[in-house]
């Protein structure tokens, strides 16, 4: 802002003295600035809706991987095995004989038989505890707590390469519920366990392997994720401490290379009729983390180009219904069109389904990223820098007859081996392609360089409409914005004290969600009260409304860019809702000349008040992605707990930068223009 | 050639009527075999195949070369290769051994105490050790240095690496006790393959055109689970040099329950080396397995000659290679009868080592030390005097910089102070680029222990761009630790009926010894491939950024526009008058532009707007037009 100040001053007296080209240039931004900030704004929504169509084709950029370079071997015995070991675990689920206790030890039965070492992992359910000061470290090294008596076994086996030097391993980690063992899906449920079954019996007699290859049968019955995650934080920060025979059993095998999460799903009601086997890819772990692209590369390679199998990524589809997407793809499908008319070389014209296909996917994994929350299983390996995916299976038959399920097993497990032979080829660990990019279908992607481009150009306008509105007040002195600092001072300091109430309320147990969602608002409210009355009004004479609007846009958007670092999808969908509520402010009680514009503003004002209020903005996202008829506003406290409770940024972002700026919003409304 | 080998077999059995002397033996201090005081050179080969409990054969040939300390040849040698001799010569060579392997020795299935695992177990890589009888430390690195290169041509590997102060260290008793004349150094990275292999067959004097080194078909061979290629040697002034050369390799046979010597080699063994004094085939089988069950085992040929230790622990059957012809080829075959999970003699305590921690800040190497008996009775008795004593010997290179003062020891699930532990301990930090840390730790156990872990915390350096090797990306190696049991020996005693280098090696003092994992440190690592953009990127930014950002902050208007106005007042001279005179007329156009643009708001009227969005619309039309005609 002292930057836009000399500049004003120099424009003043420009007569005189020349100033440089780069301070010229910034002085005509700032004075054009409601053109500019209306101009980047609509570039900004236009080229976030043609991401669709500049996603490129995927490609595998690690040349090392040579995915299907080698035939398969896996074989029908190998899959007779893998039979042989789902019916014999079908068989302890259905005697209902402490099937949490037999089917561990079955599995481990017959890892030994293929001569890995073996032992079982014992982890309890983790108290989901918020804790504000572990935000961003890994979970808290607490000692396990198996006195409490529901605990999950997994069971691990570990094949050591046989020229190897032991120094990496791949994971192979298949989730199945020893809880439901005898529930519906439980066909499906231990075909996961054969089906990685069939591809470590092969592995165990592979003398090609370079790395070590850990199977997990983890046992989700706290959820797949908690099985993963808490062996993870064994293997890596394991507990010296306490109960010795834990750690004594417990086997490693050098720095994990890749993780492969794997479970068959068996579709019960099924939409529309498969042509072919289904593999579902989830890449997204906590905060916005990707794998590789290479991983998902290979995956799709070799489902597609080599066993045939359909591979399908997250995707909303309410959105491929909605209307309005699809008046989108007609135009961007009328508009690539005439550009191709005019010049033949511009081909980026995309039929309108397709174009409505990926822009719900791409919705999907912008929503996915943005909220934080791992997908899956593989979310626990990225925690530990390690590359993972989980791909669910589902079969084009059931799995209730044995013929289809052996082609099932074989089509499947052949897809892994490739995946588990790439990964074995490759010498560094995976570099060579992106970490930052949304997927807009299987093979295409929207890679950093480009999808930085709509969050530029919204977030590019808010320094300008700063500088120009500190250039609009009446006051001269350099140093006029410190008295606006206090109410933004005061609004940071109430944030920061919302963002910690929860945790203070999560302590007292046993309350309903609701009476938790209003303990939290309350407590707020009494907060802020107190803050008045100890710092004063926001509105002393000294404040006037555009210094406080300059002050609230350019701490929003030094949060915006800090939130771009950290998780950007969140910064993304967060600026669609910010921006435009630092634009418009204006304060109810202003006159203006034209009274048409003003009312227009005004209602716009109004609007955005309600919307930007973070309980009604996180109920309109989920409205909009997942349909109206599911979302309550009183849903608020549980959404907050599963984002805290998966450690999630974007929490922090709702409440430290999202809530105080509609606050300074509230306070622009409600100015008293003086 | 037939000739040739002819008169070499003649020439044998001339000297052979020196040899048939005495043999009489002495331990040696450091686990060395004994020999005679011979005259002559000497050669031997044998090869010493021993059933695994998990079905897998180990075959473990040793070749035996030795030179007496005065030869009557002067600088010529016999039988013994010149190169050896000269480099033991030239760098005073008092013991050395250098191992290339591949794969791990499995510890738990392999057997860990008896004589034949606790030599076989090596680092995956290179190792290379040697102790030399120079006086002063800087004459020993100088020698060591020239060594390093000396052995890297010779077996074409890169042992030259290990020439740099920052990949080797001089261990006072971790490793073996020594006066400071031993240095250590370990390329955990290097691959082992047959260019290693053949100039290691060349120091045979049959290579492996005949007797036991024939055997070795390279495919089968590398094919194995295990390998492990090695060269020791020793001189004195009285033994003269001895060198043995043993290779290990683990095979994995086609039929699991049944395999024979041809099967394995995928070549027959038809003869001995002519110019070997003794050639030897030994087939071991663990005491267990055979005295519990004399039906577990079945053999198809032939033994010269039965044999069991002192101890029973193992039996022996020998057979001598000279029987054996072109016509009649000697072929081992074992079956197994009945399948059984047999464990060979474990080490007190496994020891594995591993990594604690993520991201590419810090974390911590761990080893952890486990009772090798499952049931809850620890080692031996839980009486309070019994102590086992264990010493782990660590190299870390320098990019992981250890805090030694970090070392935390947990003895059965419970956190004890290192006094009561450690009974000596000598750390040489790491010094950045000079040298890596070692750490020689001796600890003392309660017998009763079940477990006990380790762990010492670390940072992970930053490399200079030089630094990185190649493939940075896969990280760093930590070399294997060895822990070692001196309270614990392993050695086998047979009958002196049977005269064998490598039985005689059984009987030496060898210290139960085992090998860690190598560790795989992921460093940072800049993205190598895109240096360009980043440096140009980062360098606009900031110069756009910085110079701006000082412009504004230095400049001062008033103090400028005062300036001005008193430059206007003030008379210049005549040539700069003259130079303000050029450059205003230069400049006076472009500050009219300037202004222009500056005050262009009015300009950029409804008209213009409109002219431009005719003359635009002319050309998209006319482009059009052009494009579809």
């Amino acid at each position: 802002m002292e930057v836009a100040e000399v500049e004003a001053e120099v424009e003043k007296k420009a007569t005189a003295t020349r100033s440089r080209l780069i301070v010229r240039l910034a002085a005509l931004l700032v004075s054009h600035s409601t053109l500019v900030s209306v101009v980047c704004c609509l570039a900004g929504l236009i080229a976030l809706l043609v991401l669709p169509l500049l996603a490129k084709n995927t490609y595998i950029s690690e040349n090392a991987l040579l995915p299907g370079s080698a035939n398969p071997v896996l074989s029908y015995q190998h899959v007779t095995q893998a039979n042989n070991l789902i019916m014999d675990i079908m068989s302890i689920a259905d005697d209902k004989q402490a099937p949490d206790i037999e089917i561990p030890k079955l599995i481990a039965k017959y890892m030994e038989i293929l001569g890995a070492e073996t032992y079982h992992h014992k982890f309890s359910q983790p108290q989901n505890q918020f804790h504000p000061l572990y935000f961003f470290s890994s979970s808290p090294n607490s000692p396990p707590t198996l006195a409490n008596l529901s605990y999950g076994t997994s069971t691990v086996g570990i094949i050591r390469a046989p020229r190897g030097d032991g120094k990496e391993a791949i994971v192979l980690v298949s989730p199945y519920n020893t809880q439901n063992a005898g529930g519906i899906d439980a066909s499906a449920s231990a075909s996961s366990i054969g089906l990685a079954f069939s591809v470590f019996s092969l592995l165990s007699r592979a003398t090609w392997l370079a790395k070590d290859i850990i199977w997990v049968a983890s046992d989700s019955r706290f959820g797949d994720h908690t099985s993963v995650s808490a062996w993870l934080n064994d293997y890596h920060n394991p507990n010296f401490i306490g109960d010795a025979s834990s750690t004594r059993i417990f086997k490693r095998a050098g720095t994990m290379a890749c993780g492969i999460v794997f479970k068959v799903v068996e579709k019960e009601r099924r939409e529309k009729y498969e042509d072919r086997d289904v593999v579902t890819l989830y890449a997204e772990a906590s905060n916005g983390q990707m794998p590789n692209l290479d991983l998902l590369n290979v995956v799709h390679y070799l489902a597609v180009h080599r066993q045939g199998i359909r591979v399908r990524i997250g995707m909303f589809g309410g959105l491929v219904k909605s209307h309005l997407v699809r008046v989108l793809g007609e135009v961007m499908q009328q508009v690539g069109r005439f550009a191709r008319s005019l010049n033949p070389d511009w081909r980026f014209e995309m039929p309108s389904s397709e174009y409505v296909e990926g822009t719900a996917t791409l919705a999907s994994s912008i929503y996915s990223q943005a909220l934080g929350v791992p997908t899956g299983p593989h979310g626990a390996f990225r925690d530990y820098q390690v590359d993972a995916v989980t791909l669910e299976l589902s079969p084009r038959f059931s799995l209730k007859n044995e013929h289809t399920r052996l082609a099932f097993l074989l089509k499947g497990g052949r897809l892994i081996e490739g995946t588990v032979r790439s990964v074995n080829n490759l010498l560094e660990k995976f570099h060579q392609s992106f970490f930052l990019y949304f997927l807009t279908a299987p093979n295409k992607f929207v890679s950093v360089g480009v999808y930085m481009i709509p969050f530029a150009f919204l977030v590019a306008p808010l320094p300008i409409i700063a500088a120009s509105l500190f250039n609009l007040t009446s006051n001269r002195n350099p140093w006029r914005w410190l008295h606006t600092a206090k109410p933004l001072l005061i609004t940071h300091t109430w944030s920061v004290v919302v963002t910690l109430l929860p945790f203070y309320i999560s302590k007292i147990s046993d309350l309903p969600s609701t009476h938790c969602m209003l303990t939290w608002a309350g407590g707020s409210l009494m907060a802020l009260v107190i803050l008045y009355i100890v710092f004063g009004s926001p509105y002393s004479k000294h404040v006037e409304w555009r210094l406080l609007k300059a002050v609230m846009i350019a701490s929003v958007s030094i949060g915006l860019c800090l939130m771009s670092i950290i998780n950007f999808a969140t910064a993304q969908i967060g600026a669609l809702f910010v921006v435009p509520m630092c634009l418009f402010a204006l304060p109810i009680r202003v006159k203006t000349n034209n009274s048409l514009i003003r009312s227009m503003v005004m209602t716009c004002n109004l609007v955005m008040a309600v919307l930007g209020f973070p309980v009604t903005a996180v109920a309109l996202m989920q409205g909009v992605i997942k349909g109206f008829g599911t979302v309550s506003i009183l849903e608020f406290w549980d959404s907050m707990k599963f984002l805290w409770g998966w450690n999630s940024a974007t929490y922090l972002y709702l409440v430290l930068v999202h809530l105080p700026c509609w606050l300074l919003f509230l306070h622009i409304l409600f100015h008293p223009c003086r | 050639m037939a000739s040739h080998t002819f008169l070499s077999l003649l020439l044998f059995y001339l000297y052979s009527f020196h040899l048939l002397r005495p043999i009489y033996c002495s331990f040696g201090s450091n686990g060395f075999e004994t020999t005679s005081v011979p005259k002559e050179e000497e050669f031997s080969e044998e090869l010493l195949l021993k059933p695994l409990p998990d079905y897998k054969v180990l075959a473990h040939f040793h070749f035996t070369s030795t030179s007496p300390p005065s030869s009557s040849n002067g600088k010529h040698h016999h039988l013994f290769p010149k190169s050896i001799a000269q480099l033991v010569k030239k760098y005073k060579i008092r013991e050395l051994e250098l191992s290339f392997t591949q794969g791990r020795w499995n510890y738990d299935r392999w057997g860990a105490s008896d004589p034949l695992s606790t030599a076989n177990g090596k680092p995956p890589g290179v190792e290379l050790w040697a102790l030399f009888d120079i006086p002063t430390k800087e004459e020993i690195d100088a020698t060591w240095r020239n060594l390093t290169h000396s052995l890297s041509g010779l077996f074409c590997a890169s042992i030259n690496f290990l020439e740099s102060s920052t990949s080797y260290s001089a261990p006072l008793w971790g490793f073996l006790p020594n006066n400071g004349d031993l240095r250590y150094g370990a390329l955990p990275r290097e691959a082992v393959c047959t260019e290693n292999l053949t100039p290691w067959l060349k120091l045979l004097p049959c290579r492996d055109k005949a007797g036991i080194a024939s055997l070795l078909d390279r495919p089968s061979i590398y094919r194995g689970h295990y390998h492990s290629q090695r060269l020791k040697l020793r001189s004195d002034g009285l033994n003269g040099i001895v060198i043995e050369q043993t290779l290990s390799v683990v095979l994995q046979p086609i039929d699991r329950t049944s395999w024979s010597m041809h099967q394995l080699f995928k070549k027959s063994l038809t003869g001995k080396c002519a110019l070997a004094k003794s050639s030897k085939v030994f087939l071991e089988i663990e005491g267990n397995l055979v005295s519990q069950n004399e039906n577990i085992l079945e053999l198809v040929g032939e033994a010269d000659m039965v044999t069991n230790d002192q101890r029973d622990h193992s039996t022996i059957y020998q057979y001598n290679v000279e029987r054996y012809s072109e016509h009649e080829a000697l072929d081992i075959r074992v079956n197994w009868k009945k399948l059984l999970q047999v464990s060979f003699l474990q080490a007190p305590l496994h020891a594995s080592r591993f990594l604690m921690g993520s991201g590419n800040e810090r974390g911590s190497i761990a080893i952890s030390l486990q009772s090798a008996r499952n049931s809850t009775k620890g080692l031996y008795d839980n009486s309070k005097n019994c102590f086992t004593r264990v010493v782990i010997f660590q190299v870390v290179p320098w990019y992981v910089k250890v805090y030694y003062h970090t070392l935390r020891i947990y003895v059965d699930g419970a956190i004890r102070d290192a006094k009561d532990v450690v009974e000596k301990i000598n750390v040489a930090p790491s010094e950045d680029k000079v040298s890596p840390g070692t750490l020689e730790m001796m600890l003392q156990f309660p017998c009763g222990m079940m477990s006990a872990a380790l762990t010492l915390d670390f940072d992970k350096g930053f490399l200079h761009i030089d630094e990185y090797p190649p493939d940075a990306n896969q990280g760093f190696d930590i070399p294997s630790a060895l822990v070692s049991f001196p309270d614990f020996i392993s050695r086998r005693i047979y009958p002196d009926s049977i005269s064998s280098p490598l039985l005689q090696s059984y009987k030496g003092r060898n210290i139960v010894k085992s090998y860690t994992e190598v560790l795989l440190v992921p460093l940072t690592t800049p993205d190598f491939s895109m240096p360009y953009n980043v440096i140009t990127f980062t360098c606009t930014v900031l110069a756009l950024y910085f110079g701006s950002m000082v412009n504004v902050l230095r400049r001062r208007v008033s103090e400028e526009e005062r300036l001005a106005k008193s430059k206007d007042k003030r008379k210049p001279g005549l040539i700069p008058l003259l130079i303000s005179k050029i450059s205003n007329k230069v400049r006076g156009i472009k500050e009219d532009s300037a202004n222009q643009s500056q005050s262009s708001q009015p300009i950029l009227g409804p008209k213009v707007v409109f002219k431009v969005v005719l003359i635009a619309l002319i050309a998209v039309l006319g482009h059009y037009i052009f494009n579809s005609s």
